[in-house]
């Protein structure tokens, strides 16, 4: 039974969408994966003897005892934003003769094999053989390593539990605030105390049997709950939210793009993908709060480039980079309706202007740090509408990637290729070089100048540019509804 | 008039349709059938335009589908749920597509009511979007749409398939209306043999990409059709 079921797993993995990805995106997870197993295992390696070099009088296990709590609700929100529930595809089982707790079980107990659940461990182990290369007693580590193991679990079962419900992440936010205020104003030092518990365990390691009887407590309500789970119509429909029905009609005002913009909005605000991405927005309009409050870029004037093109065109990018792959689930629809191709663009065109223009607007606080930053950014507006506006909607040309509206963004590369990488260089260096290079030859006001005089060049050829934008579309017409009705 | 010559789709070295001629004439009824693969719905596709033939052209009231552009203003069509902006509701969608077709607001809405013992009140005013209707109900939205600002040419692939049996028989109802003056040109595909005898003055049977039989319809041909087909 389990050999079937790992079978198929065998055969998820190898042809799911995820391993048809571009070498580009793996190259990178990879990398993130990698860069936080070697992170962990030098800090398992290393802390014992940081520790004891800047607090001689302290004991390392002790201190590090002391911070556990942060350590598990961090990763326990972590687990949050990033784990997915343990889903198999039950569907097809549930007729078969297969006991359901089997099922249950299995989908348990592969979550227990997670990423999220070893990347941990690349700290504790090696921190704990480093105890007992020290003197410390090795049953009292097996027993805090044993704890520590039991811990993760039981954080992997929890955070299931909690199931994406924010009243539970509001709690661990406080719990992790709390406990640093507690501990920074001396008032009742919580994770101390927590820290104290763990001491504990080193010294009566048989107490870590505890942890097994917390694991088996939240493993056994797992099970319940997904046991309870396993009828069609509790696991696979999904609740029906009722629409919410915003009067658009102001976008009348648009012209002929208005339906086009209105339907944008309403893509933007009802599904998971677009919306999880709103927040983007904050980032990117707040970017420049990172790096002009540190006194090291307040010199490079190249900085203010980077920030005011990101901070006026954080939409432009995020939501241009997938034109028109974002229509993809009904392209070929749209094909069949009787509009003229350049008007679609012309509603994306006008859309990504509106949101520079106002984000240039909401970013106007940024004059506090001076009347360059501020020039900087009105350039970079200028810029974006003119050049990036148009950059962007001709690299859409390119775009051969179906978007799936209903999955959520946070490290979603659904709909990413070559492109999405190769777009930035001319979006962002681009302007960065052009700024420095004049900077550098004639001054920083003529810089500026140029910056803004080569996006009012792209704003005066716009008919031009998006003419021939336009046939290019026309011409890949065929091609992006093949593959667009692909499942990548 | 839809005038079809020497069509061909290949994909690789497998020809999944080879039409020599085949001529629609105005305000006709016909309807497509043929077992799965047989290239109803790729037939359907090269005359909306979505692929590309690879010998040969459609020819759509005079216009050449893959030169030009403007057999869009006359031809509604529903080829499958992927025509559905499954992010609106059924409301927002006939108005999306109601824009294209030349009708406000007060247009779509008297349109609308037209349809309502078709919709049997599982459509308008229901507070849902479309990705979480009912396939039937999908179907019905998008029926709907085809039919929006009075095309020439009306495209229906499967219009039966997932719709109850009431609906079915409204939609024949509908079906035959249309074409009752002989304006419209209806294409429909469909596996149901009795269904599409009675809406269509034409068969024509599809095997494998090649035209097989081209019936106009009597009351002998729904015999006929069943003793093709089983085989």
């Amino acid at each position: 039974m389990i050999s079937h079921f790992l079978k198929l797993e065998w055969k998820y993995f190898f042809r799911s969408a995820s391993f048809g990805k571009s070498i580009g995106i793996k190259l990178v997870m990879g990398f993130f994966g990698l860069y936080f197993i070697t992170m962990f295992l030098f800090m398992g390696i290393g802390v014992f003897y940081g520790l004891k070099k800047f607090f001689p009088e302290q004991d390392p296990l002790m201190v590090v005892n002391s911070f556990l709590l942060y350590a598990i609700t961090a990763d326990l929100i972590f687990r949050y934003i990033m784990q997915k529930l343990p889903l198999m595809n039950i569907q097809p089982f549930l007729t078969l003769p297969i006991n359901k707790n089997k099922i249950v079980h299995y989908v348990l107990v592969k979550s227990s094999f997670s990423f999220f659940n070893t990347m941990n461990l690349f700290f504790y182990i090696p921190f704990s053989v480093v105890l007992i290369k020290e003197g410390y007693a090795a049953s009292g580590v097996f027993g805090w390593l044993f704890l520590m193991i039991l811990l993760i679990q039981s954080a992997n079962f929890l955070n299931f539990l909690i199931n994406k419900n924010n009243k539970a992440f509001a709690a661990l936010f406080a719990l992790l605030t709390g406990g640093f205020l507690t501990q920074h104003y001396q008032f009742f030092d919580l994770p101390g105390t927590i820290g104290h518990g763990f001491d504990f365990i080193y010294h009566n390691p048989i107490y870590a049997l505890l942890g097994l009887a917390l694991l088996s407590v939240l493993y056994r309500l797992n099970f319940n709950q997904l046991r309870g789970l396993m009828y069609l119509d509790e696991a696979v429909s999904q609740k029906v939210k009722e629409a919410n029905a915003s009067d658009l009609s102001w976008t009348d005002k648009l012209g002929d793009v208005a339906p086009f913009i209105k339907n944008d909005l309403r893509l933007m605000w009802r599904n998971k993908r677009t919306k999880s991405s709103i927040w983007m927005l904050a980032i990117g309009l707040g970017y420049g709060l990172f790096f002009y409050t540190n006194p090291m870029y307040t010199k490079m004037d190249v900085m203010f480039v980077l920030v005011g093109i990101f901070s006026t065109g954080t939409f432009l990018i995020n939501f241009g980079q997938f034109i028109p792959a974002w229509d993809s689930g009904y392209y070929k629809m749209l094909m069949t309706q009787n509009f003229k191709y350049e008007r679609y663009l012309k509603s994306k065109f006008m859309i990504m202007t509106i949101s520079v223009v106002l984000l240039f607007v909401l970013g106007i606080p940024y004059v506090y740090f001076g009347w360059k930053v501020f020039a900087v950014h009105f350039a970079a507006m200028i810029y974006n509408i003119g050049v990036n506006s148009h950059v962007i909607l001709y690299g859409g040309t390119f775009n051969r990637k179906k978007i799936n509206l209903d999955q959520k963004a946070a490290f979603n590369f659904q709909g990413t290729g070559a492109v999405q990488w190769l777009i930035g260089f001319p979006l962002m260096f681009l302007p960065m070089g052009i700024f420095v290079l004049v900077n550098w030859w004639v001054s920083f006001e003529i810089a500026i100048v140029v910056l803004g005089l080569l996006g009012f060049m792209g704003v005066v050829l716009h008919k031009k540019l998006m003419q021939a934008i336009t046939n290019l579309y026309i011409k890949n017409k065929h091609a992006m509804i093949h593959a667009f009705t692909q499942e990548n | 008039m839809i005038q079809t010559t020497q069509l061909s789709k290949k994909y690789g070295q497998t020809t999944v349709l080879n039409i020599d001629a085949l001529e629609i004439p105005k305000g006709q009824s016909f309807g497509l059938v043929g077992n799965n693969g047989a290239g109803k719905t790729t037939y359907f596709n090269l005359l909306l335009d979505l692929i590309r033939p690879t010998t040969g052209a459609i020819i759509n009231h005079d216009i050449q589908v893959n030169q030009s552009e403007d057999w869009k203003s006359f031809t509604g069509s529903f080829i499958d749920e992927s025509f559905l902006i499954g992010y609106l509701t059924p409301e927002e969608y006939f108005e999306f597509i109601g824009d294209f077709r030349g009708m406000n607001k007060a247009d779509v809405t008297t349109f609308i009511a037209k349809f309502d013992t078709f919709f049997n009140g599982e459509i308008i005013g229901k507070k849902k979007y479309l990705r979480d209707l009912s396939k039937g109900n999908q179907k019905k939205a998008g029926i709907a749409a085809a039919l929006m600002g009075a095309p020439q040419v009306v495209i229906l692939d499967e219009p039966f398939a997932n719709l109850d049996p009431t609906t079915q028989i409204r939609l024949k109802k509908i079906l035959k209306e249309l074409t009752d003056n002989k304006e419209i040109t209806l294409l429909v595909s469909s596996h149901d043999l009795s269904h599409v005898t009675e809406v269509c003055d034409r068969i024509v049977v599809l095997d494998k990409g090649i035209v097989v039989k081209d019936i106009e319809t009597s009351t002998a041909t729904l015999k006929e059709l069943e003793s093709y087909f089983s085989v």
